[in-house]
């Protein structure tokens, strides 16, 4: 049949690719972490989301790209560095100048009067830079292996936050009768257990504006929620409205119920 | 609509209206006046819900069409920015989203609540033919919607379906090509599929036209499954339209809502599929490709026929078993032989109705898996082997069972009337 081709072929496509492990380690079930953002009341942690935009902008961006992320958003509503005073998130001062710390080509149909490409400070209106300019160059990169986009990362995986999470903590000591290609790396937590992104964090690779300890599992834990976060930008408010919708139309519904009682308090049915 | 109008025109516009296009006095008869048996009970509200989940989707769709670009290279990115960027577009592609889901829901409860009561019989037979193919247009616009975000499962789910087209014999592939408008799944495929996606939700309120006159002619069927009487007698096991019915299915399109609300705001993900946030990638097949949960018993219907049967081959075997599971439902009315339409009072046939419902979820749960894959765990207990027997059964409960039971099955004692029902049984 059909889907047993295309799953055929599906299956042998990664093994090309050299991506899969002869199958000797099932993969793990990601672990169980509880984030801030659970439950139909949990808001996102603001400090974990500034700090995990601090380690994605100093270890992840230098692979994966974000494609939907503009600078502005991060000043936002509900999003890191949102301020009451700058109601125009475009108008931040921190957004702006982190907008400005990227030069760069920003947009090919932007051109001068000689009719060139104007290279120029970033603006909060820009896109977050992206480490290649394409794909192919990416994958030379990195020994082949495409880094995904990181955009909806964790909306794009089985798991969620805790996938991501489990993930980046999840790197160990291969199992002796593994046979790791050269540059894969072992993570039970990935499908067939054979990752070619190298263990991304280590103890102390930033030092967090903050000051918090910047351990491994707070990293992971900081830049899953920043990622979560860009996934879904509007959780906040969306959780709001929901309380509030879900109250209307509770207050309606006994309302019509007992007009509901009312009309058929005389009537045999 | 079923009597004379009762329409009594008060002030002097309606009367100048009235006798040049008389639109209130269908109305009234329609939904005011209309006598509605007094004994039906919750699982008639599901007619109102459809009907408000119709208006939903078309105008939450409108909105959303005014923002997306059906174009391969930038439909992923259109959808996801009016997530972002447009003002509640959060909120209105997640209604849009999961509004598809909770009009299956509304419609499997409603079509369940058919074939329970035997709403398919005589003299309903076209209402309910009617609702079939209202059944099969919201098919094709949930399966073409489905395609539009342009995710993975959006690309290899109309992949897969489309490849079906192929199996026909001689003319598959000319067909399949038509479809597409190329050689694949592409840029003309999209754009075609935006242009029908937005067509057929017009076709289906049409045909919902059809079926609301339809059910008008002969009224509303109901848990007894007696007719109403005609002439003084009617008053007695009827009731106006409103605002007894009204009051009832609003209190019970609010509660859906509720339900609905709590899946908008606080699960928006839960019943898509993670993998369809990826960008379509005509190079990566996922591992495991899923349709939309609302069509899983079909396809595992499709995935239950892995054998030939004679100069039929297995692919073609099971997709004209896939059709065939909702094409039979057009001669419903003439399959089951039983004069008695409600399982109140067919005492064998109820259980067997309780099994088919059992059989139809079962069939949706060996579509959500790999057929290779053992049943709780059993060793040797395929899906595969779960789906070809369930699949059995679907087919049974309509070309067998139903024609035998009408013959063999000695119906329980029905009352006189709506009225004697209504007094005997319930006090209140």
């Amino acid at each position: 049949m059909k889907m047993t081709r295309i799953f055929a072929a599906a299956i042998a496509a990664l093994g090309f690719a050299g991506t899969t492990l002869a199958a000797e380690g099932e993969q793990y079930p990601p672990k169980e972490h509880h984030w801030h953002q659970d439950g139909p009341f949990g808001t996102y942690d603001r400090q974990a989301v500034q700090r995990g935009y601090q380690v994605y902008q100093e270890v992840c961006a230098s692979c994966h790209s974000m494609d939907l992320m503009r600078f502005r958003n991060l000043a936002q509503r509900g999003g890191p560095f949102e301020e009451e005073a700058f109601p125009n998130p475009n108008d931040n001062p921190i957004v702006m100048q982190i907008a400005a710390s990227y030069t760069r080509v920003w947009d090919r149909d932007e051109i001068n009067d000689d009719g060139d490409p104007v290279e120029r400070a970033g603006l909060p209106s820009d896109p977050f830079p992206a480490p290649f300019p394409n794909v192919q160059m990416a994958r030379a990169s990195n020994g082949g292996a495409y880094p995904p986009d990181l955009s909806l990362i964790v909306k794009a995986r089985t798991g969620g936050e805790n996938y991501i999470y489990s993930l980046l903590t999840g790197y160990y000591d291969a199992p002796e009768d593994s046979h790791l290609a050269p540059g894969m790396y072992y993570n039970p937590y990935f499908a067939g257990g054979a990752i070619a992104m190298a263990p991304p964090l280590a103890e102390g690779i930033i030092e967090y504006a903050d000051g918090t300890e910047a351990t491994v599992e707070q990293m992971a834990e900081d830049v899953t929620t920043f990622l979560s976060w860009a996934g879904d930008p509007h959780m906040e408010t969306r959780k709001q409205m929901g309380v509030m919708v879900l109250l209307f139309l509770l207050i309606f519904a006994i309302l019509v119920y007992l007009a509901y009682r009312q009309v058929w308090a005389n009537v045999k049915h | 609509m079923s009597g004379p109008s009762t329409y009594n025109p008060s002030t002097g516009i309606e009367k100048w209206l009235d006798e040049r296009l008389p639109i209130i006095r269908l109305g009234y008869d329609s939904f005011v006046d209309f006598p509605t048996p007094r004994n039906l009970n919750y699982w008639w509200t599901f007619g109102g819900i459809l009907a408000v989940f119709l208006m939903i989707q078309i105008v939450s769709g409108i909105v959303l069409a005014m923002h997306y670009v059906a174009h391969e290279d930038y439909a992923f990115d259109s959808v996801q920015r009016i997530t972002r960027d447009v003002p509640f577009g959060w909120l209105i592609q997640s209604m849009h989203a999961n509004g598809a889901s909770f009009f299956f829901v509304a419609v499997y409860l409603h079509m369940f609540r058919g074939l329970y009561y035997g709403s398919y019989k005589a003299p309903r037979e076209i209402l309910w033919i009617l609702g079939v193919v209202i059944y099969l247009l919201m098919m094709a616009t949930g399966f073409m919607g489905y395609v539009l975000p342009w995710g993975q499962m959006s690309y290899w789910g109309a992949m897969v379906i489309t490849n079906l087209i192929g199996a026909l014999p001689f003319v598959g592939d000319a067909l399949r090509e038509w479809l597409w408008g190329g050689f694949s799944v592409g840029q003309s495929t999209l754009n075609r599929f935006f242009s029908l996606h937005y067509l057929l939700p017009f076709v289906i309120a049409a045909v919902v036209g059809l079926h609301i006159w339809a059910l008008h002619v002969p009224g509303n069927g109901n848990p007894v499954g007696l007719e109403t009487r005609k002439g003084k007698d009617n008053k007695k096991d009827t009731l106006p339209f409103h605002p007894y019915y009204t009051v009832k299915d609003g209190f019970a399109i609010i509660v859906y809502l509720m339900v609905f609300a709590t899946f908008v705001f606080f699960l928006p993900t839960v019943l898509g599929h993670a993998d369809n946030y990826i960008e379509a990638n005509p190079l990566v097949t996922p591992a495991h490709i899923v349709p939309e949960w609302y069509y899983l018993p079909f396809y595992a219907i499709l995935r239950a026929i892995t054998f030939d049967i004679g100069p039929i081959d297995a692919k073609l075997g099971g997709v004209l078993a896939m059709f065939g599971a909702i094409g039979i439902l057009f001669v419903l009315p003439w399959l089951d032989t039983s004069k008695v339409r409600s399982m109140r009072y067919r005492p064998l046939t109820r259980w067997f109705f309780l099994f088919f419902v059992v059989a139809a979820l079962g069939l949706g749960w060996c579509g959500a898996v790999n057929p290779d894959d053992y049943v709780l765990g059993i060793e040797g207990f395929k899906f595969l082997y779960l789906g070809q027997f369930l699949t059995f059964y679907y087919f049974a409960y309509f070309i067998v069972i139903l024609p035998l039971m009408g013959i063999i099955e000695k119906p329980k004692e029905r009352p006189a009337s709506i009225e004697a029902a209504v007094l005997g049984s319930d006090k209140a």
